[in-house]
């Protein structure tokens, strides 16, 4: 069993997917964490949809690099949902809702009827739900995945004051003269950026597990927002790499895998947390 | 020179218009109440005010020395607040987001400034609970801690005893009475209590089915 994993740690495209997978457990739980808080769960399923849609208008228009035109329209439409919640006449949970199926739909239709690949369901199937085996990842994937990384972190321990006031209290933060906004399109334009590097390693229809399983976890022990981020991003870390190992050494899907494993951490967490306020 | 002005003020959302002619002067250590049914554009006049709402017409000006960043607001506690994962200190110590500059984490004098903030509205004993396991007096109180540090000039408060039992209620209104007497701070309070609002305001700004009148109740 050891001796499978120790056969696969020689290879680097399996160390790749090790690396590539903690640096987006650690971005996609810090922004878990804002997005539950903030009643957006439901924005990263979007967003995840929408980056399906663009892959597909990429590959049909035969582009070399598909990101350059993924992580632009991704990031529109993050950027279109998350502003102006409030003032727009469709709201929130059904702009997302609207934007995500039309997204879904319009991909699926574009890759039927224009797509020239011999395994269209087999395409269409990794890029919802992963690939059925480990992925390969080049060294230029993980280097832009470092970046992203890196810049996340960065962010969010610059404007961690800021972040939790505004998602706290945006009207608060307003009235005393912060510029929320900013910091929401800030948020918005993060978020679109991990879910299209986390897309290839889980899939797009199982990327929210990743997004709210850490916080929602994290939440269910702990009572103050530092103890919370920091337990979300744990928690995410320790899921992904259980699942990864795990789908190697029983030949599962790996996305699927790791979302089972936020699964039973969540319901571990819940337990603990349940004994606690009892006990 | 009042701290704040509202000049002409027309209130409303797209087309509609909830009050006009609003013209407010507040001065230091003044305390107003709004008072008024609801949906008459009570709180819609304290967002615009804030700034979180653009008015349809009027102006609003801030004067002597008040700026933008001096003003404390207590606004309506939302569902989301009410059992988001924050501790006392967590959430205090957010009263200062307006001051930050351009530096990432708060000061600490910021911190001290905090904890006498907390300890002025008797919750420095609760500085390290969580917010959502408080009974609504505290999480008032909280929030009122978080809005004096971001001033000492002039409060905003929306209903500040929504939902808390009589004796609280009296409670909440004497700290309030307090930071006014004591500290000069200026008060504008909206309220469904019209005999508090008479007992404690210096002025009454009533919002009729169609027309704000203001009322000077003593000097």
């Amino acid at each position: 069993m050891f001796e499978k994993l120790i056969t696969y740690l020689q290879f680097p495209f399996v160390r790749y997917a090790f690396i590539v997978g903690i640096l987006i457990a650690v971005c996609s739980a810090l922004l878990g964490v804002i997005l539950v808080l903030k009643r957006y769960s439901f924005i990263g399923d979007g967003l995840s949809h929408v980056a399906f849609g663009a892959i597909s208008v990429a590959t049909v228009m035969n582009l070399t690099d598909n990101m350059l035109f993924v992580m632009p329209a991704t990031v529109l439409a993050a950027v279109f949902l998350l502003k102006g919640g409030k003032s727009r006449k469709v709201h929130g949970d059904a702009a997302i809702a609207m934007v995500s199926v039309s997204a879904l739909a319009i991909g699926y239709l574009l890759m039927n009827v224009f797509s020239a690949s011999s395994n269209l369901t087999g395409d269409i199937c990794s890029t919802l739900f992963g690939s059925t085996a480990l992925i390969t990842l080049s060294m230029k994937d993980v280097i832009v995945c470092l970046v992203a990384a890196v810049i996340t972190v960065a962010v969010f321990i610059i404007f961690y004051n800021r972040i939790f006031a505004v998602t706290f209290d945006e009207d608060f933060s307003k009235a005393s003269g912060v510029r929320a906004e900013r910091y929401n399109l800030l948020i918005a334009v993060i978020i679109a950026v991990i879910i299209v590097i986390a897309m290839n390693l889980i899939g797009s229809l199982l990327i929210s597990a990743l997004v709210v399983f850490p916080a929602l976890s994290a939440m269910c022990i702990f009572r103050n927002f530092r103890a919370v981020t920091v337990c979300a991003v744990i928690f995410s870390v320790v899921c992904v790499l259980l699942g990864l190992i795990l789908s190697i050494i029983f030949s599962t899907p790996t996305g699927a895998t790791i979302v089972t494993c936020d699964l039973a951490g969540y319901l571990l967490f819940l337990l603990c947390g349940k004994i606690r306020t009892c006990g | 020179m009042a701290l704040l002005k509202c000049e002409d003020l027309v209130l409303g959302y797209d087309n509609t218009v909830l009050a006009s002619d609003i013209n407010i002067e507040i001065g230091t250590g003044e305390y107003h109440c709004i008072v008024g049914e609801n949906g008459t554009g009570k709180t819609t006049l304290m967002k615009t005010i804030l700034g979180l709402k653009e008015p349809l017409s009027g102006r609003i000006i801030y004067g002597d020395g008040l700026s933008k960043n001096e003003i404390g607001y207590l606004p309506q506690q939302t569902d989301a607040q009410r059992d988001f994962p924050a501790s006392v200190k967590e959430i205090v110590l957010s009263g200062f987001q307006g001051r930050l500059g351009l530096r990432p984490f708060y000061s600490s004098e910021q911190k001290k400034e905090a904890l006498a903030n907390m300890e002025r509205m008797g919750i420095s004993d609760l500085r390290d609970r969580s917010y959502r396991e408080l009974s609504g007096g505290q999480q008032q109180r909280v929030l009122l801690a978080r809005a004096l540090c971001a001033t000492e000039k002039m409060l905003f408060l929306d209903e500040p005893v929504a939902g808390l039992d009589p004796q609280v209620t009296v409670d909440m209104y004497e700290l309030i009475n307090r930071l006014n007497r004591e500290d000069k701070t200026a008060i504008i309070m909206i309220t469904h209590d019209i005999d508090a609002a008479r007992k404690y305001a210096t002025h009454l700004i009533r919002f009729e089915s169609n027309e704000v009148v203001t009322e000077c109740l003593k000097n």
